[in-house]
C-alpha cells in the first residue's frame, strides 16, 4: 500500500549484479529486486533506479523488466570503487529516499554500502528494513526487520537512506518484453576512482569451513566416557511441587517476566 | 639369618579369618596391615576394599581418587577454580562490543571474546579485552568469557534502536583509548550494523565475516558467503561465527571501567518501539518463546488460548502432532525442527531423547508436567509439577492481570 499522502516523493533504488547462490550465475540480486519493489510501491512516477558499472550488464534488464522505463547507469570500470561515484551523483539532486540492498551478493559484499553514503551525504541510515508504513510532514514511520521474526517501528525524518531486508515484500516476477524496451541510458561523466586497496587481495572460491569439534577436556577416561554419553540436563533447575497451581503459576509468570518475553 | 624366619601366630590368623570374633575388629584395626598366608605370602583381604555406599551398597573405587571421589559429582564440578588471567596496568586494549542478546552473551559474542584473546597473544605484551556493553546485563560469566575490562553504557538514551547514541559513545572510546583492534560479531543482531556505522565514522575499512584471523592477513568470506577473500589484517573486525574457539581455560577479571557521561545525543532515528506480530507468523525454528504441548495436554483450546494470551508461538511433541491436534510444522525434536527459542515451556512433555534433540539450544526451559521423575523436568530450569490445564489457566489470569495493569500505567 503505497503512502498516499505524499504525491511527488522521489526515491532512488541502486541496484548491483547479483549471483545466484547455487549456480553462481549472475542474476537480479534479491535485496536491491525487494527495494525497486518497495520503491514501486512507494513511487511509481518518481522512483529513479541506479546501478554503477557496466551500463552492457544483460542482468540489469532483469530490473527493468519489473515495468522501468528507464535506468540509469553511472559507467564505472569493474575495478572502481563505486561509493565516491554514487555520492557524486546523489548529492547533486538528492532524492528523498535512497533504497540499498542489506548485503551485495558479489565481490566484497561488506555491507558498507549504505552507511558511507550516509556518512558522506550527512543522511540517517535505517538497517534492514521490510516496510514504509507511512509518510507524513517530511517523516517516515518504516518496519525494520528484527532477527526471529520481530519488527520494530522507527521514525525517520526525511530524507533518509535504508537497505532493505530479505523480509521485504518479494519482488514481482521479471518480463520480457518491457526489458528490452526499457532504456538504459548510461553516464559516463562521473568521477571514477579505483579500488586500489582491493587489488591487492586474493579471492578464492569458498572454502568448506570445518566444523567445529566438541572437545570435551577430562582428566579421566570415565569422565570422558560420561560426557559422550550424558543426557542433556540442564544445571539443576528450581522444583516446585507442594505449592497451590497460582504460586506455581506466578514462578512461571516471573520467569518470562525476567526473561522479556512477555510483552 | 634368624630375621628371615617368619612367626606365624596361629591364633591371629585364627581371629583375622573369623568375622565374627570379638577381637575380630580390633584386631584389624591395631595394623594387621599385612596379613601372611600359610607359605609366607601376604595376603589381601577383599572385603576390607572399598566403602559402603550411601544406599548400603559397597563400592570400590578403581580409580584410585582419580575421580572426585565422595561428594556429588555436579558440585565438585562447580568448584574447579579456573586460573586468574590478569593484566595489571594494560598496555593497549582490544575492544569487542558483544550482541548481548536479552542481556546475556551469545555463543558468537564468546567466539568473538575467544578472537581477541588470540589477538592478543599474537600481539605480546599486556593486552586487555575491553567489552562495551550497552543497557542492562543479566550475564554473569563475563569473568569467565575472557572480558578484562567491562565498560557499561546504561540510560535511556542507550535502550532499544540507538545506533546514534552508541556510536557516539564507542567514538569517545575511540578518542579516549583508542582500541588496537575493533571486533563485532557479524550477526543479524545489532553487530553487524553497529561495526558498519563505527567503520564509516572512522572512514576505516572493516574486514567483514572474517573467519580465519591471522595477525598479518585475514580470510573473509565475500560474494554472499561463495567466496574467500585473503586480505591484510585491519583494526576493524567483524567476525563470522566460530571464528575461534571461546575461553574455556581462564578466568578474568571482568572490572568495571568507569563510562563517560555522554550528552544526550541528538538523532535522527526514533524508535517507537517493538510491534506485535502474530506469534504464529514466525517459522519455529527462529521462534524466541515457544508454548509447547505434549501428550498431557487434554484441554486443547485453553492451551490454543494460553499461547496467544502469552504471544507464543505453539509447538508440539510427536504424539500430538501424529494424534492430529498439531500440524506437522509445529512438531519439536529431531523429525520435526530444532528450536533455537531463548524461554521453551512444555506442558505435558515427557522429555524424549528425540524431543530433548530439538530443544538442546534452548536458554531456559519451564516444565509443567505431573510426574516429577520425566526427563523434561531434569532438563528444565524451572519445573512445576501439577496439571498442565490448571497451571496454564492460573498463568493466563496473572498475565491478563498484567495486561491491564500496563494499560492503566500507560494511561
Ligand atoms: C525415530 C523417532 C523419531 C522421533 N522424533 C520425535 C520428534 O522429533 N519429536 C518428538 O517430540 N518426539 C519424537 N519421537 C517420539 C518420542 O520418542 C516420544 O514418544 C514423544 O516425544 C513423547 O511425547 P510426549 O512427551 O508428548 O508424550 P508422553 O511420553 O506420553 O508424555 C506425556 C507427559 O505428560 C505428562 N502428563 C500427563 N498428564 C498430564 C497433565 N494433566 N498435566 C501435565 N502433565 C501431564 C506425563 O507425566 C508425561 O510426562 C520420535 C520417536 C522415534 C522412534
Amino acid at each position: 500500500m503505497p503512502p498516499k499522502s505524499v504525491a511527488d516523493l522521489r526515491v532512488a533504488a541502486l541496484i548491483s549484479v547479483g549471483k545466484h547462490p547455487s549456480s553462481g550465475r549472475a542474476r537480479r540480486a534479491d535485496q536491491d529486486a525487494r527495494a525497486v519493489e518497495m520503491g514501486l510501491g512507494l513511487a511509481p512516477g518518481g522512483l529513479e533506479v541506479i546501478h554503477a558499472g557496466n551500463p552492457n550488464e544483460t542482468v540489469l534488464r532483469d530490473y527493468a523488466g519489473m515495468g522501468l522505463n528507464k535506468l540509469k547507469v553511472i559507467e564505472q570500470s569493474a575495478d572502481a570503487d563505486v561509493v565516491p561515484a554514487l555520492s557524486e551523483y546523489l548529492s547533486d539532486d538528492c532524492p528523498d529516499i535512497v533504497l540499498t540492498g542489506v548485503r551485495a551478493e558479489s565481490g566484497e559484499s561488506s555491507g558498507m554500502m549504505a552507511y558511507l553514503l550516509g556518512e558522506k551525504l550527512g543522511l540517517p541510515v535505517v538497517t534492514r528494513i521490510a516496510e514504509i508504513r507511512a509518510i507524513t510532514d517530511g517523516q517516515a514511520e518504516v518496519l525494520q526487520a528484527l532477527p526471529r521474526g520481530q519488527r520494530r517501528a522507527v521514525r525517520v525524518a526525511l530524507p533518509f537512506i535504508a537497505s532493505v531486508d530479505s523480509a521485504a515484500a518479494p519482488a514481482r516476477q521479471s518480463a520480457y518484453g518491457p526489458a528490452m524496451r526499457a532504456e538504459l541510458e548510461a553516464d559516463s561523466r562521473g568521477i571514477e576512482i579505483k579500488d586500489e586497496v582491493r587489488a591487492g587481495w586474493e579471492e578464492n572460491p569458498a572454502r568448506k569451513r570445518p566444523k567445529r569439534l566438541k572437545v570435551v577436556k577430562a582428566k579421566t577416561a570415565a569422565d570422558r566416557f560420561k560426557a559422550a554419553t550424558a543426557k542433556a540436563t540442564g544445571d539443576g533447575g528450581t522444583v516446585m511441587r507442594d505449592e497451590t497451581p497460582a504460586e506455581k503459576a506466578k514462578a512461571i509468570f516471573d520467569l518470562l517476566v525476567e526473561e522479556g518475553v512477555l510483552r | 639369618m634368624s630375621d628371615d624366619i617368619i612367626r606365624r601366630d596361629p591364633r591371629a590368623e585364627w581371629i583375622a579369618r573369623n568375622r565374627l570374633h570379638p577381637l575380630h575388629d580390633a584386631m584389624k584395626q591395631a595394623g594387621a596391615a599385612e596379613v601372611r598366608g600359610p607359605s609366607g605370602l601376604i595376603r589381601r583381604n577383599p572385603h576390607a576394599v572399598g566403602f559402603i555406599g550411601p544406599n548400603g551398597i559397597k563400592r570400590i573405587d578403581r580409580l584410585n581418587g582419580n575421580s572426585q571421589a565422595g561428594g556429588s559429582r555436579r558440585a565438585a564440578a562447580k568448584t574447579v577454580d579456573l586460573p586468574l588471567h590478569r593484566v595489571e596496568t594494560p598496555d593497549y586494549y582490544i575492544a569487542v562490543v558483544p550482541d548481548l542478546i536479552g542481556g546475556r552473551l551469545t555463543a558468537h559474542d564468546k567466539d568473538v571474546l575467544g578472537q581477541a584473546h588470540q589477538l592478543v597473544s599474537a600481539a605480546g605484551g599486556a593486552g586487555a579485552v575491553l567489552t562495551i556493553v550497552f543497557g542492562d546485563i543479566r550475564e554473569d560469566s563475563f569473568d569467565k568469557s575472557g572480558v578484562d575490562r567491562l565498560m557499561q553504557f546504561s540510560g535511556e538514551q542507550f535502550e532499544g534502536y540507538a545506533p546514534e547514541a552508541r556510536i557516539a559513545a564507542l567514538e569517545h572510546i575511540e578518542k579516549s583509548l583508542a582500541p588496537k583492534f575493533w571486533l563485532f560479531p557479524d550477526s543479524v543482531a545489532a553487530g553487524f550494523e553497529l561495526g558498519c556505522r563505527l567503520a564509516a565514522r572512522l572512514d576505516e575499512r572493516p574486514l567483514t565475516q572474517a573467519w580465519q584471523v591471522g595477525p598479518e592477513t585475514t580470510l573473509c568470506r565475500g560474494a554472499g558467503g561463495s567466496s574467500d577473500i585473503t586480505r591484510p589484517t585491519q583494526r576493524l573486525l567483524l567476525l563470522a561465527p566460530e571464528c575461534a574457539n571461546p575461553i574455556d581455560e581462564t578466568r578474568h577479571e571482568a572490572l568495571a571501567m568507569e563510562a563517560v557521561e555522554l550528552g544526550a545525543t541528538e538523532g535522527k532515528l526514533s524508535d517507537l518501539g517493538q510491534v506485535a506480530v502474530d506469534p504464529n507468523s514466525v517459522a519455529l525454528g527462529e521462534a524466541e518463546f515457544i508454548l509447547s504441548a505434549g501428550n498431557g495436554v487434554s484441554n486443547w483450546d485453553n492451551f490454543h488460548r494460553a499461547a496467544e494470551l502469552l504471544g507464543a508461538t505453539e509447538g508440539g511433541s510427536r504424539v500430538v502432532v501424529d494424534d492430529g491436534h498439531m500440524p506437522r510444522f509445529r512438531q519439536v525434536g529431531a523429525s520435526g525442527t530444532w528450536v533455537t527459542a531463548r524461554v521453551y515451556v512444555a506442558v505435558g512433555i515427557s522429555g524424549a531423547v528425540q524431543h530433548l534433540q530439538g530443544i538442546g539450544q534452548c536458554d531456559k526451559v519451564v516444565a509443567v508436567n505431573t510426574d516429577i521423575g520425566c526427563d523434561m523436568v531434569k532438563r528444565a530450569a524451572l519445573s512445576v509439577i501439577d496439571d498442565g490445564d490448571e497451571v496454564l489457566t492460573e498463568l493466563m489470569k496473572l498475565v491478563q492481570e498484567y495486561r491491564q495493569l500496563e494499560v492503566t500505567d500507560a494511561a
